[in-house]
């Protein structure tokens, strides 16, 4: 069975100007231990969908339309708010993409790392605050006795997230959601991020949703990966088969206009077009307008994922009918 | 060789620290730019990378005389600018654009995209009055914006196309130079990817000198024909773009090419990494020596002494290492 199950996962805002569908009918699964990467650029729904499993979404505007979210047994869309809270924060935690944001500004770091254990493992303070010191070691910041009675003000940015990572793995999670954290941060400092998330994973053998824009992290950190677009899920393979033999127009064209694999000189492949106003119903595939492949066909009905190989789908019936 | 259109010599920007409200004491100087020589070509694009806090930022705005010098000369086409007076620094605003990171930030929400484009035309007087709704046409069509857009507010287009409109701003006064400050940064993939194309094009078809700012090597490397490696204020390494990136000799720059995620999953799992320990220091205090030594897995005693010179190190190369030789 595996670890998180998400069947036909449907959120959407409303607001003033009409309803936004930002999760359209999302299916995953995870199994323990395992890497999953998320990606897609802003607006894609990568992040609501984890927002949304974790009760994270603000309800109004928000709205859960549909679909499941079953963790361990317990569907997370429909559980009892407390059952929920038992969940979150012990066996499954979130890291944000802006500690700053995220760490209480008045409160020392080490009152923040115990509240956790306080909450869910009962412990005294004094117990608390020694798995805290021990924490901020395994993380990697130094000179961690004096440093826990410190502001988040008083860390840089790396050693914000090092505690926001700290804090999320003390309780030793099953599952790890982790929402573009190192994007704020300089590539040296992402390099010691990730190398971390790397190591606290072998160590604690936890499962880890990975939600970025960057391919480039994606392809060393994640097992699997599944590409967004227009809150729906477009392509999902195994990291390498994704990166080498991608089907989906969508997934080709965003590895296209990474420059990375470019010379100078070159010019860079772009995606014509905007991303689709979710406010307004779609038609047919939602990559159509923009995409060179395009036929009549693809604005009639909405394409699904479909099998394309082991543990290959993807949502292109061109592509499925070997047309291009 | 001709003459260079922009020369740097020793440039020090510093800024000082105080405390305490009533007695104003100082409590030491930032040095966030700290002895930069460096000469720009016409129609050349030079890359400028670093970690936040490097000083890269600082330097672009010092270039502009956005900021006063601390020390050293900025060189416009043979022209000092950091002895000139407010009015000839004014006229050299005509020869040095600026385009920043943040395009929500750096329009004028109350502006038309007509109103931001004409506005420096007028201030400058470049053109008669008549003739400015056509020259902001074709700043339009340059940037690829349809002219239909004119009379709309920056709220109501997305994020690349208010870079576009911020380009616009920048090539209204036909400069010689621009600086760009992080113009991707705040861009999706696939929007960063026009940008550039778009930057790289007016390069080629205008001529257009550019400094390119960026911490994101890979897109420095796609547009640039040489980078600057800046760390803590200094240059450490320069040279042209695929020679830096592709064999980097300063292991600050080993280690920050090393740190590029690449997006391919063989090259990812198999490659050794150099993962740097700790942050940038502190420019208030910076180290001794070589402000690089204390993350350096190279560093000796040596290395403490004196601030290393940034000495050839092949053709069309330079590195500030004592030890360049020897690892």
């Amino acid at each position: 069975m595996p670890l998180l199950k998400v069947t036909d996962l449907r959120t959407s805002f409303h607001t003033r100007t009409g309803v936004t569908r930002a999760v359209d009918g999302v299916s995953f699964s995870l199994e323990r231990g395992e890497t999953l990467g998320i990606v897609g650029e802003s607006g894609s729904g990568k992040s609501v969908t984890c927002y949304s499993i974790l009760g994270l979404i603000p309800q109004p505007p928000g709205r859960i339309e549909g679909g499941s979210a079953v963790f361990a047994g317990t569907d997370l869309l429909r559980c009892r708010p407390e059952e929920a809270r038992a969940l979150r924060g012990k066996r499954i935690a979130m890291i944000f993409q802006d500690p700053m944001t995220s760490l209480n500004p008045y409160l020392r770091i080490g009152d923040q790392l115990i509240e956790p254990l306080l909450i869910h493992e009962r412990l005294s303070r004094e117990d608390a605050r020694r798995r805290s010191l021990a924490m901020l070691e395994a993380v990697g910041i130094n000179d961690a006795a004096r440093r826990i009675d410190l502001y988040p003000h008083e860390f840089s940015g790396g050693m914000r997230q090092r505690v926001m990572i700290a804090m999320a793995l003390i309780t030793k999670p099953e599952l790890l959601i982790s929402d573009e954290p190192t994007t704020a941060l300089d590539v040296t400092v992402q390099a010691q991020i990730l190398e971390l998330i790397r190591r606290m994973q072998r160590e604690l053998g936890m499962a880890v949703i990975f939600i970025t824009h960057d391919l480039g992290v994606v392809s060393g950190l994640c097992d699997r990966v599944q590409v967004m677009y227009a809150g729906r899920i477009v392509e999902t393979a195994d990291t390498r088969t994704l990166f080498h033999a991608p089907k989906h127009p969508y997934t080709r064209a965003l590895q296209r206009s990474i420059p990375a694999l470019q010379a100078k000189g070159s010019t860079l492949y772009t995606i014509p077009g905007l991303p689709p106003d979710l406010s307004r119903p779609v038609a047919g595939c939602a990559f159509a307008a923009r995409c060179e492949h395009a036929v009549t066909a693809c604005r009639g009905e909405r394409p699904e994922l479909r099998e394309a190989g082991t543990g290959h789908r993807h949502a292109c019936p061109r592509a499925h009918a070997g047309e291009l | 060789m001709s003459a260079p259109i922009l020369e740097l010599r020793d440039v020090k920007t510093h800024f000082p620290l105080h405390r305490g409200l009533i007695f104003r004491r100082d409590a030491g100087t930032v040095k966030a730019v700290d002895g930069v020589t460096l000469s720009v070509q016409k129609g050349e694009v030079l890359g400028l990378v670093g970690e936040s806090g490097c000083g890269k930022s600082t330097l672009a705005r010092t270039i502009l005389q956005l900021l006063p010098t601390t020390a050293g000369t900025v060189l416009l086409g043979g022209r000092n600018l950091t002895t000139a007076d407010a009015a000839e620094v004014r006229a050299a605003r005509r020869d040095l654009q600026m385009i920043f990171q943040d395009p929500y930030a750096s329009l004028n929400p109350r502006m038309t995209v007509f109103d931001t484009l004409a506005e420096p035309l007028r201030v400058h007087g470049v053109c008669p009055l008549e003739a400015i709704p056509a020259r902001v046409h074709r700043l339009m069509e340059r940037v690829g914006l349809a002219p239909r857009f004119l009379r709309k507010y920056p709220h109501e287009f997305s994020g690349g196309q208010r870079q576009r409109i911020a380009i616009a701003r920048a090539l209204a006064l036909e400069p010689r130079i621009v600086v760009a400050d992080e113009p991707v940064s705040a861009l999706d993939v696939s929007i960063q990817a026009q940008i550039l194309n778009l930057l790289a094009g007016l390069c080629r078809e205008i001529d257009l000198t550019l400094i390119f700012i960026a911490h994101d090597l890979s897109v420095v490397k796609h547009i640039s024909d040489r980078v600057a490696v800046m760390y803590l204020g200094r240059i450490v390494e320069l040279g042209t773009a695929a020679d830096v990136i592709e064999r980097p000799q300063h292991p600050y720059t080993k280690a920050l090419v090393s740190a590029i995620p690449v997006p391919d999953p063989d090259v990812e799992r198999t490659r050794q990494r150099l993962v740097l320990p700790g942050d940038p220091p502190s420019p208030i205090n910076p180290p001794s020596g070589c402000a690089f030594h204390p993350r350096c897995a190279h560093a000796v005693a040596r290395c403490r002494e004196a601030v290393p010179p940034l000495v050839p190190a092949g053709p069309a190369r330079e590195a500030a290492c004592i030890r360049l030789g020897e690892i």
